[in-house]
Formats: C-alpha cells, structure tokens, sequence
C-alpha cells in the first residue's frame, strides 16, 4: 500500500475509535484500558511479519521475540480483561 | 490471496474491533464485546499466516505458543489487587514488541525513506514505551519507590534527549541503519527519565498515555513493515489512550504537562497548605459545637437511612473492600439506602474502584460518578471515606496556588456527619492538609481501613 495511503488509515481509525470510545462511562474505564492494553499486542500481525521477511539470523531472532512479547501482551490482557468483566457480570447472574 | 480480498479482510477485522469496543460500553455487553476483540485478533494473526505463507516455520510457532501459555497464565494468576501494574508491564510488552518489530525491519534494510523513516520513530516509541511502563509497573508495585525523583536539570534533559533521538532517526534514515542501535538506547534512556519524575498519584495518567503511546508505536510499525490492519488497530488504540489522559486531566484540572513534570506536590505543611487549613476550618459551618464521638456515629449508623461510602487508594492498599461490602450490606439490611461515590481520579488507574467493588460484588448501579453524587452528599445522613483524602478535601476549592486548587472534589464536606477512616492525618500525596480532620462533624478512625470499618459493622445491628 502506499505511504499516504497508510497515514490515511491510520488517521481515519484514530477518528473512528475517538468516537466510539468516547461513549464508554469512566466506570468501565479500568476493562476498556486493559482491552485497550490487550489490542495494542496486535504488533504481533508486524512481528510475524517481520518473522516472515527476515533476512539473516539476527532479523529472525528479533522477530521471534517480538512475536513472543506481543503475544503475552495479547493473551495476557484479554484473559485479564475477560477476568475482570467477569466480576461485573457475574455479580448480575446470581443476583437474578 | 489477492490484494483486494486481504484489504477486505483486513476491513472486516478493523470493524469487528470497533464493535467490540463499542460493546464494552455497557457492563451487560462488555465481556461479548472483548471476546469479539479477542476472535478478531485472532482472525487477523491467521490472515497475516495465510498473506506471507510462512506455515513452515516452527520458530514463529513456538514463540507463539510461548507467549499465549505465558499471557494466559500470568493473567490468571494476577490478583486484582495488582491490577495497575500488570496492565502497565504488559504495555511495556508491547511497546517492546514494536520496537523489535521496527528493529528487524530496519536489519532488513534496503527500503524506501518512508519505510526507514517509519521503523525509526516506531523503534523510539516502542523503546520509550519499554522503559517506561515499566518504571511505572516498578512504581505502582511498589518496588520502586513512588515519589516522583527531579535530576538537576531535568527539563533540559529531556529536551536534549528529545533532540537527540530525533537527529538518530535522521541519521539512520539518511545515512547508516546502524543509528538505529543509538535510536534505540536514547529512548529506553528517555522512558526513564520521562517517568521517573512522575509521582504514584499520577499513574492513572501516566498510564493511559503509556497505553496510547503503545498503540501508536504499533501504528507506525504498521506503517514500516506494510501492514495496514495493524495501522488501523494500532489508531484505535492511540485515541482510546488520549481520550483516557484527557479525560482524567479534566478531573484533576491540570495540564497534562503539570503533571509529566511533576509540578504535582507541595511540602506538606507549607504556608498555603496552613492558610488554606485556616481559610476552610473559618469556612466551615460545622465549625460550632461540640466535636462529634465514636457513640454518636454508631447512633447515626443503625439510624441511618442514606448512607454515602467514599472509597479511595487506602482501601486498595489496606484490602479492605471485602469489609466494606459487609458494612454496606449490613446498612442495607438495618433499612439504609447506601451509595458508593467514585472520583475520575481515586486509585492508581482509571475506574480502579469500581473494580475493586465489583470484585466484592457490589452491583455496579450503586457506584455513582462524582457529578451525580455530589448534590446528594448534603441530604445524606452520614459519608463515611475509606481511604480517600486528596479526592474529598474541600481545600481545592478554596486554596488558591496549592497543587488541588481547582480540582473538582466529591463534596464530602457537606455531609451532615462524615467518618474519615484513613491510615493516619497526613496529607494526601498532593501534600494540602485535610480541613475535614479537624471540623466538628467529623469523626477519624485513624490506623488500617480494614478494622475501622469492621469496627463501624460492628455497630450496626443483625
């Protein structure tokens, strides 16, 4: 894709998600930044990349490693914002 | 796969992500909503196998394995008392996930000057990222103690350093890739320098912006290995994290620069922190009579029929939401309406009390956000403040040129009969003396939130 192209997408969801995340009450603030926290592992699609286009060992080995870290930052952060949410559900079903 | 088919792809995904977010606007939808995130990156990692074909290779397997067993275990383990700093090492993670991302692109090399110039600032602001969180993490743990340390010069450290990391990127876009290596080591240094001076209170914002930082690094290195789904998600994610900064500068009613140079804490004990004590104890019409006794709180409790709980950090550091939700519910069953009332700010990230509540099953309909439950602290009959100071002292509105002063407050100060369980009478860490310690109407219980408040229970009848 071209450069200005990707500045584009990169601008345009920045706006998009602005918005959307503008409605979320500051009560779920703690899940939307660990959810947050969770989506910002999506480096891992680049390192993968990386993984695939490397050149020598040293690009590999980084790669992979970057692979490894995006990869505790996605599970880890999902799985900790799906404990979380749990609670506030889970509150709700015994309650009823 | 053609080009138009993995755009199209890739759109779907973006969408799926923007729905899931938009789900965890409401607690009945939020854990769809992160699933849906979760399935989308999913999605996204098998598209991204399918795109560069690199099935065979079992180093990218096992490091993937590795990381997801090493995640999903971690996050289980995690209580949720370490929240803050947990969120913040996995920041860290990725910060440092991009950098190497932009580092190895940058091994590569033989690429354009967008694509250069794209791996360098990613690489700078992944390393930043790095450092950083996890400073922060060290911080919020307590490991690293959490006041905020100023070298000697410190503005034009960073200054320089910013100056610095900048002519590297210059240098390794222009000239050699090896500047990256000085790239690199600029910012891991700056993320050091940049939160360090950055005190505990403040974490919450520091925090955020870490997070919005390491979206936009992933954004960029998006941008530099050609990967547009990562471009998009990684925008997300640096909006989400501005919209959190701002939103709790607005609640401390500071600059986000007051508060990334530290410009946050006064000496307890000043000259306006002793004025703005005289200035509020004039002020308050609770001045007269007779100070109030631990009897008569106890009579208030079993009489009471609106009862506001305002919790603060102290209670996350003495662990005492289990106690408080059993004096709630003892309130509750002896006939009392109770409210729990949650500042933007109390905690050391945002919404940090209405998760430590939630974890103790208190139904999220009664945590009430400041606006709302201000103008009901006049009609209650007794606030009782668990561990909270800075976020209820009724100085910020009227001591001019302290840190707080301007800060919007829960209006404690108006309740009819307040309890203060708090560890003991020391400023809070913007470092303004309390003058609710000493009206009349208010009655400390100094020492751990735990006890004090499973001594207020025990008042309580049933």
């Amino acid at each position: 894709m071209s450069p200005l192209l990707l500045v584009a997408v990169f601008v345009v969801s920045a706006v998009l998600g602005y918005f959307i995340i503008r409605n979320v009450p500051a009560l779920l603030h703690t899940p939307l930044m660990s959810g947050m926290n969770a989506l910002s592992g999506i480096t891992v699609l680049g390192a993968m990349a990386a993984v695939a286009l490397s050149k020598g060992t040293l690009a590999l080995v980084l790669a992979c490693i970057g692979c490894f870290l995006a990869m505790v930052n996605v599970a880890g952060g999902f799985a900790l914002t799906h404990k979380m949410l749990s609670m506030f559900a889970g509150h709700k079903e015994e309650k009823k | 796969m053609s080009q138009t088919l993995y755009l199209a792809l890739c759109g779907v995904c973006t969408v799926a992500v923007l729905i899931g977010i938009n789900c965890m606007s409401k607690v009945k939808s939020a854990v769809f909503g992160n699933a849906l995130s979760a399935l989308a990156v999913l999605a996204a990692m098998v598209l991204t196998l399918v795109r560069y074909g690199v099935y065979s290779s079992a180093a990218l397997y096992a490091s993937l394995a590795l990381g997801l067993v090493v995640g999903v275990v971690y996050a289980r383990r995690t209580e949720m008392i370490a929240m803050p700093q947990v969120v913040a090492l996995l920041n860290g993670l990725g910060g440092a996930a991009s950098a190497l991302v932009a580092g190895a692109s940058v091994i590569n090399g033989t690429h354009g000057v967008f694509e250069n110039a794209t791996s360098g600032i990613a690489l700078a602001i992944g390393a930043l990222t790095l450092t950083g969180s996890l400073i922060a993490a060290g911080k919020l743990a307590r490991v690293i103690d959490s006041k905020p340390k100023v070298l000697p010069a410190h503005g034009l450290i960073t200054v320089l350093l910013t100056v610095l990391t900048a002519a590297a990127i210059v240098l390794q876009v222009l000239g050699s890739g090896l500047w990256a290596v000085a790239v690199a080591v600029l910012a891991l240094v700056g993320g050091v320098i940049f939160v360090m001076r950055v005190g505990g209170a403040d974490m919450p914002i520091t925090i955020s912006l870490l997070n919005s930082l390491s979206g936009v690094a992933g954004g960029i290195a998006g941008m530099a290995v050609n990967e547009p789904l990562l471009v998009a998600v990684g925008g997300i994610v640096g909006a989400s994290g501005l919209i959190l900064t701002q939103d709790m500068c607005k609640a401390m009613n500071r600059s986000l620069g007051a508060i990334l140079t530290g410009k946050t804490t006064v000496a307890a004990g000043t000259a306006s922190g002793a004025g703005a004590m005289a200035a509020a104890a004039a002020s308050s019409g609770a001045a007269q009579g007779k100070k109030v006794s631990f009897d008569d709180i106890a009579a208030k409790l079993r009489s009471a029929k609106k009862v506001i709980i305002v919790p603060g950090y102290g209670m996350a550091l003495s662990q005492a939401q289990k106690e408080v939700a059993d004096f709630a519910a003892k309130l509750e069953k002896n006939g009392a309406e109770v409210k729990f009332a949650i500042h933007p700010v109390a905690g050391r990230m945002p919404g940090h009390m209405s998760v430590l509540l939630a974890e103790v099953d208190i139904p999220y309909e009664k945590l009430c956000m400041m606006d709302d439950i201000n103008p009901e602290f006049a009609s209650c009959d007794i606030a009782v403040v668990v561990g909270a100071n800075d976020v209820t002292n009724p100085a910020a509105n009227t001591a001019e040129g302290t840190p707080i002063y301007g800060m919007p407050v829960l209006r404690v100060a108006e309740a009819p009969v307040t309890v203060i369980c708090n560890f003991d009478t020391k400023p809070g860490y913007a470092g303004v003396p309390n003058p609710m310690y000493s009206a009349n109407n208010a009655l400390l219980l100094l020492g751990d939130a735990k006890v004090s408040v499973a001594k207020l229970s025990a008042c309580i009848p049933g």
